[in-house]
């Protein structure tokens, strides 16, 4: 019997685990994700993201916990629930025997949709992607940029309900991931809901509603990133560069001037309420930093004090 | 000394060395193809419907049935060498792993690149060459001191095949042709080129034809160093793939120069 | 479907099927050229070797040479392109271009993979002994109607070494370890009466090439060949259907562990 509330929930998680051999690479999470957000998680590589995607995608099955995607268990219904889902695998997989459009109209055969359907959605889909005038081309000579945009392509040609997207613009340019933000907001508007990884803090900023941190195979934090930030970081930070001497050193001499600061190999953070009245009370201390910088708190310090590493080691 | 060197030597040898490296790391799978097949089909075929032939027909051409096919197991092997190395592995050279590309942005010009690329597979077919010479002659199938040109004999076939390749494969675009050669060309010629029986098998009108198949002047070749044959004649075989060579080396100058260059 | 094989796939598995048609499709010469290859050999053997050897006795009638190499050459193409099909391109898309990590993010199961490579392969092998035969026929090589048989007994065979050999991709590591795949087919091709009747090998290889399921394909397709049927060929098409069976129940549980762990 499915309640009003449950089909309210794409996918609910209660104490997943997952090991491989001797190695635990989740290590009991919940989590439950609503219909038409938004859904981030955040983490280092190693954290236990794909693992969780993994599973979310049907593809692999918990060790132990519960886990349900539409209200079903993937480890009987996967089939049936991966007809409903889209999946952006961290690395581009085509079949690189076929032209780009070929990779798209069989990816819709796998769906088992009729090919009138197909060749109507390929055509859109190509569109969607900027990538049409390559439609005959092998997928090989696409540049990363064009890849990533394909996978994404080929993963909405069953229209899924929840698109999962893990890492989606990992190596690419700029310009390229601006392009591939723009596409999601897009679906996102359309009422797709999304699930996306990222090891980029201004990606889960701009794309989640709401976002869970993991590390080590747990989850250390969750809600909406503005929340995330207010609760676990000040509101502005002042990062100082204080020339050739030792910062770990120094830092306990300037821990009077912040509510917290955090000693990094090339700089201290000093998290405070205002980095410009900081920054005074620094030079009026008789410091000289060779270099200042005063910005608002982000979740890269949301991620620092909750784990003590930064996101990128 | 030096002007030697500016001929090209030193980087020839330096291509050579290039083709050396690789194929220190790849060189098992060639063990397979280049040795125990060959040993293999001379045991199934030379031994074992040796009997056969032996039973029924006796000596062919003076020969026992084994002895008849060791030298053309040499010419084959020699065939397939110069064949496989040099459709895919060169358009993989050029397209796919790009080694070629990154040989010219070295001192290397394309011409030392297709020179190291031939010496490289002649050096092989020269160690094929004598490996079946020791066999040829352990079978007791060498008759004739000839048989000490064997590793040479090795060399010219399968550069007769190696060198026209390549230059086509540094031309094409893409492998889609490769399976058509293989299938109309290679198997055809491996089966036509009384290889396995005497061209007195073959009906009448058959035999100007197969005249016209390079690896049966190949085989003919090889069991003349064997077993002795008229000079003119063998002079003839010799001709014709020398002049393979020739225009395939010509040829590839043009199409490494074309591929790399412009 | 999906109820009675609920290890091996579904009916999704022809989807894979279709697949490989697809990438056919733009290469139809290549495939058809296929066809025509049983017909050099055939002749070539024809040719020379027929009247060297003279005849040989199966199922007690004299038969020429050719007629008595044909079906063991049909049985090693079936073997030969099983292989091609089952291990070199199942490996790229499973480990080089992981094309299969893409087919599983759709309602496709790991089973119904590995049985659409498998059928894939039965079905490519259908079409070529198909032709083989037609070439038997068409130079004399058969001319018993039971001869049509030889073509369910080499999707028999294709089916035992597509399964072996699916089995067999998911443990290479690279394209190096293909030798080892050669390095086994190899001396099976020559060594499993295809050329020579049984009776020639010494008594102690004869026994191990018993063992061979191309020996026993080759000398199942033989008898069908002249017409002769006899007991022996059930057990020996049960040794490679159950093969088959063993080999796909491998594959269909390695590529679960290597593609859904």
């Amino acid at each position: 019997m499915t309640t009003l509330d449950a089909s309210d929930d794409v996918v609910r998680a209660r104490g997943v685990t997952k090991r491989f051999g001797d190695f635990d690479a989740v290590r009991g999470i919940d989590f439950t994700i609503r219909r038409g957000e938004s859904f981030g998680f955040l983490g280092p590589n190693g954290a236990g993201k794909t693992s969780t995607m993994r599973m979310v995608s049907a593809v692999s099955t918990p060790t132990s916990g519960s886990l349900d995607i539409f209200g079903l268990d993937p480890a009987s219904r996967g089939s049936e629930i991966r007809g409903r889902l889209g999946v952006v695998p961290q690395e581009d997989t085509f079949d690189l025997d076929l032209s780009l459009r070929l990779n798209l109209e069989m990816f819709g055969r796998y769906f088992d949709l009729p090919r009138r359907v197909i060749k109507e959605r390929t055509g859109e889909l190509l569109e969607f992607a900027h990538l049409s005038d390559r439609a005959e081309d092998k997928v090989d000579n696409l540049s990363g940029g064009m890849k990533r945009r394909l996978t994404i392509a080929r993963a909405l040609m069953n229209r899924p309900e929840l698109l999962i997207l893990d890492e989606p613009t990992t190596g690419l340019d700029p310009q390229a991931r601006h392009l591939l933000w723009e596409r999601l907001y897009r679906l996102k508007r359309e009422g797709v809901t999304l699930i996306i990884t990222t090891h980029y803090m201004d990606e889960a900023e701009q794309l989640c509603d709401r976002l869970v941190v993991m590390d080590h195979g747990r989850i250390v934090a969750e809600g909406a990133p503005a929340d995330l930030i207010t609760t676990h970081a000040s509101r502005e930070v002042l990062e100082l560069r204080l020339g050739a001497e030792d910062h770990a050193a120094l830092a306990p001499r300037l821990a009077d001037l912040a509510e917290r600061i955090e000693v990094l190999a090339d700089r201290v953070l000093l998290y405070v309420d205002s980095a410009d009245d900081t920054l005074a009370s620094v030079h009026r201390a008789g410091w000289r930093p060779e270099r200042a910088l005063q910005r608002r708190s982000s979740l890269e310090d949301v991620f620092l004090r909750l784990t003590g590493r930064t996101l990128d080691e | 000394m030096s002007e030697v060197t500016s001929l090209g030597w030193s980087r020839w040898r330096r291509a050579w060395w290039f083709q050396a490296v690789y194929y220190a790391q790849t060189w098992r799978g060639s063990v397979v193809s280049s040795v125990l097949l060959p040993l293999g089909y001379l045991g199934a075929l030379g031994v074992g419907v040796g009997h056969l032939v032996s039973h029924h027909s006796g000596l062919i051409d003076g020969q026992t049935y084994l002895h008849f096919i060791a030298p053309s197991l040499l010419a084959t092997t020699a065939f397939q060498l110069g064949e496989g190395e040099s459709l895919w592995p060169v358009l993989a050279s050029f397209k796919w792993t790009r080694s070629f590309h990154a040989a010219v942005t070295t001192p290397l010009t394309p011409r030392d690149v297709l020179v190291g690329k031939l010496a490289w597979v002649a050096t092989r077919a020269f160690a094929i060459g004598v490996l079946y010479a020791l066999i040829i002659a352990g079978v007791g199938a060498a008759h004739s001191w000839w048989a000490l040109t064997l590793p040479l004999l090795s060399v010219v076939i399968c550069l007769a095949f190696a060198a026209p390749l390549a230059a086509y494969a540094a031309k094409v675009d893409t492998d889609i042709s490769f399976p058509l050669i293989y299938r109309f060309g290679f198997v055809p010629m491996f089966l036509f080129s009384a290889t396995f029986y005497p061209v007195s098998a073959y009906p009448g009108w058959l035999r100007p034809l197969v005249q016209l198949v390079p690896l049966y002047h190949g085989v003919a070749l090889v069991r003349a160093a064997c077993f002795g044959g008229a000079a003119p004649a063998v002079l003839a075989h010799l001709i014709v793939l020398l002049v393979l060579i020739v225009v395939g080396v010509l040829w590839g100058d043009v199409t490494f120069r074309r591929r790399l260059i412009d | 479907m999906g109820r009675v094989l609920p290890v091996l796939g579904s009916r999704r598995a022809l989807h894979v099927v279709e697949r490989n048609a697809m990438f056919y499709r733009n290469q139809w010469l290549m495939f058809a050229s296929g066809f025509v290859e049983p017909l050099f050999y055939l002749l070539s053997i024809g040719i020379g070797l027929n009247h060297l050897v003279g005849t040989l006795d199966v199922g007690g009638r004299p038969v020429t040479y050719a007629t008595f190499v044909a079906p063991g050459m049909l049985a090693t193409s079936a073997m030969n392109g099983a292989i091609i099909d089952s291990v070199f391109n199942p490996f790229f898309r499973l480990k080089i271009s992981h094309a299969y990590d893409s087919m599983l993010t759709t309602p496709l199961d790991v089973g119904d993979i590995a049985l659409g490579e498998a059928l894939w392969a039965l079905a490519r092998t259908g079409l070529y002994a198909v032709s083989f035969v037609g070439c038997m026929f068409a130079l004399g090589d058969a001319s018993s109607p039971l001869a049509l048989l030889e073509i369910p007994g080499a999707l028999a065979t294709s089916f035992a070494f597509a399964s072996l050999g699916l089995a067999a991709c998911t443990y290479l590591r690279s394209w190096q370890d293909f030798d080892l795949i050669t390095l086994f087919s190899l001396p099976l091709f020559l060594f499993s009466a295809t050329f020579f009747p049984l009776s020639l090998y010494p008594r102690l290889l004869a026994t191990l090439v018993w063992f061979s399921p191309l020996y026993q394909s080759a000398t199942l397709l033989r008898g069908l060949n002249v017409g002769h049927l006899d007991p022996w060929m059930i057990p020996r098409l049960a040794y490679l259907c159950a093969l088959g069976i063993i080999g796909l129940a491998i594959a269909a549980r390695r590529f679960r562990r290597l593609l859904s762990p």
